[in-house]
């Protein structure tokens, strides 16, 4: 008798301004109730102010036997990040 | 600790010159404190660990709430049943958290609950103790969860990151449950003579039941070996419940209770509490189904299942049919 209702992601935007992130996972038969659910479950204390419930099946992930040449090209391109630049003291903060 | 006994998928621990090239690279990640997320490559018995004891530790959760569920219609206050009603509800989320950890690695939530059914899945031996009046409330959250909370936050650093992350939340809310009993346990050791007794009656019932939460000795607990080097545990048994006793017995001074039992004493040497066995007889009966509550357990939660399914079922044809109708449309 297996009726299991589908797995959705839950994903929740906390109150100043962040954007949403991935807080778990719960069961529910639609949208509806995934939401409800994850208000019970993931909002109990302040924890955010909007809810987004994915099911899980709908998510596409990058494999980690990938990990290597997925992220590779810009490991090799630290002038990327702004301390690979020495700036004079004197110029001030930049 | 909720999670007991759990026997390792693989009997000792496989020393590195039999590892396979992949194990051996397995282990170093391991070794390098880096979390295993769900797509990657595992050992299999490293994933039947896992479900095991995520598992087990969900569904102790669940059951976890019915000693407690016992007493909210009957808390002696408004605001003493609304906080336990709010602490039973975030064991609800609790197992949740755990179920959906464990079905990263592949188990279905359904499944893990019929094993838990059929009885061929345990959770915790505590909850197959009795809760017989409203100190015993209080001594669960202040010593249950307290136990809980030395067991969890060491497992925050757990090897495997859904694992590892539901602890860290759990214990977020954890904090709330020790403390709430602690609460509740003080008015009754600081009332009248009477419910000073029945505060220092529900200590020393619940004593025992709580050390053996941690699980038997290292020296006999033959399956954490491999458990350890997976850092699927962090702690071992003994160095927990050491913690435990460190962190309760002054507790219990501030109460102004007796000391549960006489072998409790400061010992200089060591820098720590020694403290007596409790009866690992008991334990292991407890275990194996014959603790005064098994029974009971097993049936509150068989009789929820069952009366829930309409209700999971019901819902989930009405989402088929909406969802067949938007299709038509």
């Amino acid at each position: 008798m297996s009726n299991e209702w589908p797995l959705w992601e839950i994903f929740i935007r906390g109150q100043h301004g962040m954007s949403h992130r991935h807080v778990g996972s719960l069961h529910a038969p639609d949208a509806e109730m995934a939401i409800k659910n994850a208000r019970d479950v993931y909002t109990r204390r302040n924890e955010g102010v909007s809810i987004w419930a994915v099911e899980a099946a709908h998510i596409a992930a990058s494999s980690p036997e990938e990990k290597g040449p997925l992220y590779e090209p810009s490991n090799t391109k630290v002038y990327r990040h702004p301390t690979f630049f020495d700036i004079p003291e004197e110029v001030g903060h930049m | 600790m909720y999670a007991q006994l759990i026997k390792t998928a693989r009997s000792g621990i496989t020393p590195r010159d039999e590892m396979t090239d992949q194990e051996r690279e397995f282990q170093d990640r391991i070794d390098r404190n880096e979390k295993i997320e769900p797509k990657d490559w595992m050992p299999d018995d490293y994933r039947a660990t896992l479900i095991r004891q995520i598992g087990q530790h969900a569904h102790s959760e669940v059951v976890g709430q019915l000693p407690e569920g016992n007493w909210i219609t009957r808390a002696p206050t408004l605001e003493r049943k609304a906080i336990l009603l709010a602490k039973v509800q975030d064991e609800a989320g609790h197992g949740l958290y755990l179920y959906s950890a464990a079905e990263t690695l592949g188990e279905s939530r359904d499944e893990l609950v019929r094993l838990l059914h059929e009885g061929r899945m345990k959770y915790s031996s505590i909850f197959n103790y009795p809760t017989l009046n409203w100190a015993d409330i209080g001594a669960v959250g202040w010593l249950v969860d307290g136990a809980a909370i030395v067991n969890q936050v060491a497992l925050q650093r757990t090897s495997y990151g859904p694992y590892s992350r539901a602890m860290v939340r759990i214990c977020k809310e954890e904090s709330f449950h020790a403390r709430q009993g602690y609460h509740a346990i003080m008015q009754m050791a600081f009332g009248t003579p009477a419910q000073k007794q029945m505060a220092q009656d529900a200590l020393n019932r619940l004593w025992f039941p709580a050390m053996m939460m941690f699980g038997p000795h290292d020296s006999d607990s033959t399956h954490s070996e491999q458990s350890m080097a997976w850092k699927i545990k962090v702690k071992s048994n003994d160095e927990l419940r050491q913690q435990f006793v460190d962190q309760t017995i002054p507790q219990i001074e501030y109460l102004g209770l007796d000391l549960p039992e006489p072998g409790i004493k400061w010992n200089e040497e060591r820098g720590h509490y020694d403290f007596s066995d409790p009866d690992w007889d008991e334990f292991m009966d407890v275990i194996r189904g014959n603790g005064p509550c098994n029974v009971d357990r097993l049936a509150a939660r068989q009789k929820a299942w069952d009366d829930g399914e309409w209700v999971r079922d019901g819902l989930m044809a009405h989402a088929k049919k909406k969802a067949a109708k938007l299709a038509a449309e």
